[in-house]
């Protein structure tokens, strides 16, 4: 998954812009707390067909991307 | 087809403690509960027992179904823990509320109403019951670390009790077990053989992500099943009673099903998680406050330690 597709998924769930999202955006900014990150994880794993582990302690959106990267190639 | 429901009944201690009491002996505020957990205040047993409680719920809920204890031809408890090991906590119930029939704890963690149901709807297939009482009383104060504020803020302690009759229900029910020993987990402490090392046991622990992953995906898988082996969907269920362990869970798996939020009724802001009695206090809530209609299809659905599940579509018949 690249940067732009989680940006819309996130910019969805929190009813946002998906251009003021990037790699660098923590989800304490975009005010996700971590039960937040769990839903979003499942939403992403409807859409991807992928299991991810939802207890990786994740902080920005980049940290997201680079698990699913690591979970999608396992 | 086996049961209906003939009435409820439920208690809850008199102890409130709101989450700004919580605040004074542990690093926690109402903003940070109330936001993650939907949870304002729960009941907490102080000078009562557990079966003060549970025998209080079923006397409420034999009254409403208009049938006597000595009526009764069997007692169900899901409980994680009753007063003492043993005697059983239905057994100490059956003694309080004059009852003589046999009397069995169920325990499947916060799915055990559930799994009492479908126990009830064997003896009632069987023809071994005509009048049964299932009592869920849990003391989830015992049991959680009180310095512990990531789970203690989540639990409280209750009663809730319904009592069955031959009908219609249940249109479908369904539940299932796997082992996990890591997400939902309390020790027991062991005894002092001196054969065996010594463990004094530990306070509940939880992993909340995992577990609410595991419940959001359960009811909507179950929501879905069920509905389709009764030949309805779920637009067509009137209320979901769903186990009270976060109102975020409840949030989450009501945006899957896009379903409106009037059909899922909460108590939790005022209660917390009271595991297994979640639900019939629910449900007696819901009884009491009018909102139950003859004909009206109700969805239960349970969750928690085993990792266990449990839901029901019943048809309302009173």
């Amino acid at each position: 998954m690249n940067l732009e597709t989680l940006a819309n998924i996130l910019a969805d769930y929190k009813e946002m812009d998906a251009s003021l999202i990037t790699a660098e955006t923590t989800f304490e900014e975009l005010e996700l707390d971590s039960l937040d990150t769990v839903e979003l994880l499942m939403k992403i794993e409807d859409e991807t067909g992928l299991t991810l582990d939802v207890s990786e302690d994740l902080r920005s959106v980049g940290d997201l991307l680079k698990a699913l990267e690591a979970q999608g190639n396992a | 087809m086996a049961f209906s429901i003939l009435g409820t009944g439920s208690a809850v201690p008199s102890k409130v403690v709101t989450n700004s009491e919580l605040s004074i002996f542990l690093e926690t505020d109402d903003e940070w509960i109330s936001s993650r957990t939907g949870i304002s205040e729960r009941r907490v047993l102080t000078s009562e027992s557990l079966t003060d409680l549970a025998a209080k719920a079923a006397e409420r809920a034999l009254e409403s179904a208009n049938i006597a204890a000595s009526e009764l031809d069997f007692i169900l408890c899901p409980t994680l823990r009753g007063d003492q090991l043993f005697p059983s906590l239905s057994s100490r119930v059956s003694g309080r509320i004059g009852a003589s029939c046999p009397a069995l704890d169920i325990n499947a963690a916060c799915s055990g109403f559930v799994f009492a149901l479908d126990v009830a709807r064997a003896y009632f297939a069987a023809g071994q019951a005509r009048r049964m009482l299932i009592v869920c009383a849990e003391a989830m104060s015992r049991l959680t670390d009180w310095t512990d504020r990531s789970t203690t803020v989540l639990f409280g302690d209750a009663a809730g009790a319904v009592v069955l009759g031959p009908g219609e229900g249940p249109l479908a029910l369904r539940l299932t077990t796997s082992c996990n020993e890591e997400w939902l987990v309390s020790d027991v402490p062991s005894g002092n053989s001196p054969f065996a090392p010594y463990s004094p046991g530990t306070f509940l622990r939880m992993n909340g992500r995992e577990v609410f992953k595991f419940a959001v995906s359960a009811i909507d898988k179950d929501v879905r099943l069920l509905c389709e082996q009764a030949g309805t969907s779920p637009e067509d269920v009137d209320y979901y009673l769903l186990h009270q362990a976060n109102l975020r869970i409840i949030e989450a798996a009501r945006s899957r099903l896009a379903l409106p939020p009037e059909r899922f009724p909460t108590n939790i802001q005022h209660y917390g998680n009271t595991s297994s009695a979640s639900i019939p206090l629910l449900l007696d809530e819901q009884v009491r406050a009018g909102n139950m209609q003859k004909g009206q299809l109700l969805f239960l659905s349970a969750f928690g330690a085993g990792l266990s599940t449990g839901s029901c579509l019943l048809r309302w018949e009173a």
